[in-house]
Parts: C-alpha cells; sequence; structure tokens
C-alpha cells in the first residue's frame, strides 16, 4: 500500500518556504489595497444609495444589485481579459508596463466587496435616530457634510462587526487572485505543490497562514472599536 | 426679524398651520403654548425650514423662505435650535460638540473654537464636564451642552421646541435658569414650552393655539390673568391646576 511519507520541513525553510512567504506578502498586499478602496467605494455608493437625486440613487442602487449578483470570479475575468478591450490604448500601455494582474484583482475585488460594504453601511445609517440628521442640518451644515461628521462616523462604529465579516471575506477571496497569474499565497502554495507532491503539507501551510491573517484582522479591528467606541457607549 | 403672514402648512389632509400671523421683534421673546398637536412645534420649525411650509409668506432675518435663491444653510447657522431630546452628538465629547459648528461652517481655529466653548461651558456651568460624552450627562446637562452648541454659532435668533419636556422634574429649573439668563442678554427667543412660570416670568408675549390656528395673542400678565379664548381658559386651567 502507498504510504504517504510526511514532510513538514520542505515548507518551513528554503526555497519552498520562500515562495509560501512572497505568497503571503502579495497577498496582504492586494487585501489591504482591496480593504482601503472597497472601504472608500462602499462609503461612496451608501451615500449614493440615500441620496435625494434620483438618478443617483437609481445609479448606486443597479451598481449594487449587479455586482452583488454576479460570481466574483466572472468579475475578475472581466477586469482581466475583457477590461482592455474598451480602455483607451494609452491607459493600456500603462496597464501592461505594470502589474497588469495585481491592478485586475484589486479593482475586481475592490468593486465587488464594495457592494457588500455599502448595504452593511445603509443599515448602519438607517439605525442612527434621524434627529441626529436635523440636528446636523440646524446647525447649517450641508447634507453631504451632515453625514461627514455625524451621520456616517456613528454609523460605521455601528457597523463595525459586519465589516470585519466583508474584509475576511475579501482577504478570502483574494485567493481567487491566482486564475490570473498573481502570484499570492495560493497560487504559491499550488506552485510548491506542483515542485514537491507535497500537498498537503503546502496547503496546510496556506491553510494556517490564511487563519492567523483572518485574526490579526479580527484582533485589530476589535481593538479599534473598543478604544474608539467605548466612551460612546458608555453608560 | 421674524414675520408670519398667512402661512399655512398641511400634513396630507391634516390642516397643521392655519392662516398663521405673526410678528417677532429683535431682542423679543416669544413663548408659543397650546395643547399637545396644535401644531406649536410646526410652527418653531418652520422658521429655519425644517418644515417646508406650503402656502403665505415667513421672512427670518431678512431673508424670504419661499425664496428657492436662499441659501437655507447659510441661514441656519444663524439660528439657534434647541430639541426636546437634545439630540448631541454621541460619538463626539462635549468639547466636541461644541466645537464642531464653528470650526467646520465658521472657519474658526480651534484654538478659538475651545476658548469659546470654555466660555460658554461656564455660562452653562458645566466647565468639568468638557471632556465627558453626552451618554454620560444627565438630561438636565446634556440639554445646557446642546444649548451652548447653538450658541457657539453666534446665532441671532434661538428656537426652542419644548426644552423641558423630556427632563425629570428637578433638572427642568437649572435649564430654564439658563435660558432666563440668555433672555436677559437680549437674544430674540421663540420657545415652545408648558413652563407657564417661565412665560410668565421672561417673556414679552404669549401664543397660545390649538388645531393649527392661532387662538390668543398678549403679554403674559394679560394671558394668564384673563385669557379671552375658551379653549385657552381651558387649556390654563389643566396646565396650573397642579400647582393649586
Amino acid at each position: 500500500m502507498f504510504k504517504y511519507q510526511f514532510d513538514w520541513s520542505i515548507v518551513l525553510s528554503g526555497k519552498y518556504f520562500e515562495w509560501l512567504l512572497s505568497g503571503l506578502y502579495t497577498t496582504i498586499q492586494l487585501s489591504i489595497v482591496s480593504i482601503i478602496f472597497s472601504f472608500l467605494l462602499g462609503l461612496l455608493i451608501a451615500v449614493m444609495r440615500m441620496s435625494n437625486i434620483r438618478p443617483v440613487r437609481w445609479f448606486a442602487h443597479g451598481y449594487l444589485e449587479f455586482f452583488r449578483n454576479t460570481p466574483l470570479l466572472v468579475q475578475i475575468f472581466f477586469w482581466y481579459f475583457g477590461s482592455y478591450k474598451i480602455l483607451p490604448a494609452v491607459i493600456n500601455d500603462w496597464l501592461n508596463r505594470t502589474n497588469f494582474e495585481f491592478g485586475a484583482a484589486v479593482i475586481a475585488l475592490t468593486i465587488y466587496t464594495s457592494a457588500f460594504i455599502a448595504e452593511d453601511i445603509r443599515s448602519g445609517v438607517r439605525s442612527i435616530p434621524r434627529e441626529q440628521l436635523e440636528a446636523a442640518r440646524s446647525s447649517g451644515f450641508s447634507y453631504v457634510r451632515s453625514m461627514q461628521y455625524i451621520i456616517l462616523p456613528q454609523a460605521v462604529r455601528i457597523t463595525i462587526p459586519p465589516l470585519i465579516n466583508q474584509f475576511l471575506n475579501l482577504t478570502k477571496n483574494s485567493s481567487l487572485a491566482m486564475t490570473i497569474g498573481v502570484m499570492e499565497l495560493t497560487y504559491q502554495a499550488r506552485q510548491v505543490e506542483s515542485y514537491t507532491f507535497k500537498g498537503f503539507e503546502a496547503f496546510t501551510a496556506a491553510t494556517l497562514i490564511y487563519v492567523v491573517i483572518s485574526l490579526v484582522i479580527t484582533v485589530m479591528v476589535t481593538y479599534y472599536d473598543k478604544i474608539v467606541l467605548s466612551p460612546m457607549k458608555a453608560r | 426679524m421674524i414675520t408670519f403672514k398667512g402661512v399655512h402648512k398641511w400634513f396630507k389632509d391634516l390642516h397643521v398651520l392655519n392662516d398663521i400671523n405673526i410678528h417677532v421683534n429683535q431682542g423679543e421673546v416669544l413663548v408659543v403654548c397650546g395643547p399637545s398637536g396644535s401644531g406649536k412645534s410646526t410652527l418653531i420649525r418652520t422658521i429655519n425650514k425644517l418644515e417646508p411650509i406650503n402656502q403665505g409668506t415667513l421672512i427670518v432675518d431678512g431673508m424670504d423662505l419661499s425664496d428657492s435663491k436662499v441659501d437655507i444653510n447659510k441661514l441656519r447657522a444663524e439660528i439657534g435650535f434647541v430639541f426636546q431630546q437634545f439630540n448631541l452628538y454621541p460619538h463626539l465629547s462635549v468639547m466636541r460638540n461644541i466645537t464642531l459648528a464653528p470650526i467646520k461652517i465658521r472657519k474658526m481655529s480651534k484654538r478659538d473654537a475651545e476658548s469659546q466653548a470654555m466660555t460658554l461651558l461656564e455660562r452653562v456651568g458645566l466647565v468639568e464636564k468638557r471632556n465627558a460624552y453626552p451618554t454620560q450627562l444627565s438630561g438636565g446637562q446634556q440639554q445646557r451642552v446642546a444649548i451652548a452648541r447653538a450658541l457657539a454659532m453666534k446665532p441671532r435668533i434661538m428656537l426652542f421646541d419644548e426644552p423641558t419636556s423630556a427632563l425629570d422634574p428637578e433638572m427642568i429649573g437649572e435649564v430654564l435658569l439658563v435660558m432666563k439668563d440668555l433672555a436677559q442678554s437680549g437674544m430674540t427667543m421663540i420657545v415652545v414650552t408648558h413652563e407657564m412660570g417661565f412665560a410668565s416670568e421672561v417673556s414679552d408675549r404669549v401664543v397660545f393655539m390649538d388645531d393649527g390656528r392661532i387662538l390668543e395673542e398678549a403679554a403674559p400678565d394679560e394671558f394668564f390673568k384673563n385669557p379671552k379664548h375658551e379653549r385657552a381658559q381651558q387649556f390654563l386651567k389643566e396646565v396650573l391646576s397642579p400647582m393649586h
């Protein structure tokens, strides 16, 4: 009977360890950049979704339905294979000279996740009493400024638990970027497997690394929540 | 300073303001009273356009509110509004609650805004609470901070929408004292309230409303001693009876 020889040393040191490490580095980069952009874009879409101006509201609604209801993998392929056909040559040249795979993955992850974040923030905004908006407006703040200084800061604090969820999803979803050749953690684990046939070790290592990343995100956001939020909740 | 001419407002079929005519001079203190649902809160909320009017003319500080060219944010910055439920910003400290609008709207420096806030906190007796958050304060303290927040914009008019109705009885006095002090400093004020003691002591005129109409408008002495309208007599009896 075939007997599998475990060899953990290959993922703990040497060339393959370095591959995994560089994959981890790319995953972190991809996740952080996409988290920041998707959060900002999510805020913008949430505000547009609640706008008094109908076409703006409709656009945001269409955006949400469109990007929430199509598979992320299709969106990644669209931005990677499809977008250069509609972009001007100048931009394409620039993208080709820089890291196009990485850029396409950031665009896809950002847009996809921002749709979910926007909905979470919107429900956070709806839980803020409308008197808060009245108080801000009667001080002379415009609608947008009221949102910026008074409503959104409160709504985002309330939205932190679902936001952690979206950030974790984004980090895990970033593994799909391997399909367009972004050399992130999953891609590298796959490489290690192809070269060594040690699939169990390689993917166990990758799994553990994903768990650690997720825990770090959770701890960081919760810590922020405790420090910033506690005075507001105190009674 | 504030002029209502034939103002009407409807909420669907409900005629909430029915032919309102009032004129308030600079430095005057007007108390608006009446049973709940009489339209007095709606009336005060039309003055800074939290509620738009449907018909008539409303001129505030020389600006016609029906004119679409009026910059409503600019007008609101000149009008302080104090709510029944205080509506402080719970995510900001007392200090930030007071300095936010002066810094962002009046473009005051942080230092100037904070020193002004300290003066105002002294005036409402809450200097030691400057770093507290609203939820750590009692209702009376929150309302005094709300008044300081409104005053920080150096408003030309102050509007009070039942400022003591949400307070425990023992806290009403501290808020009324701040308002009285403000009235004596010459501020133009419109106050919706059931505090008849405040009305008789501090106000220049009392307006009595019922069913969206102004039924009586008189000097406080005259209104309390000799109310003409039957509904006003009945209202005063109900409001004042616990004391007798």
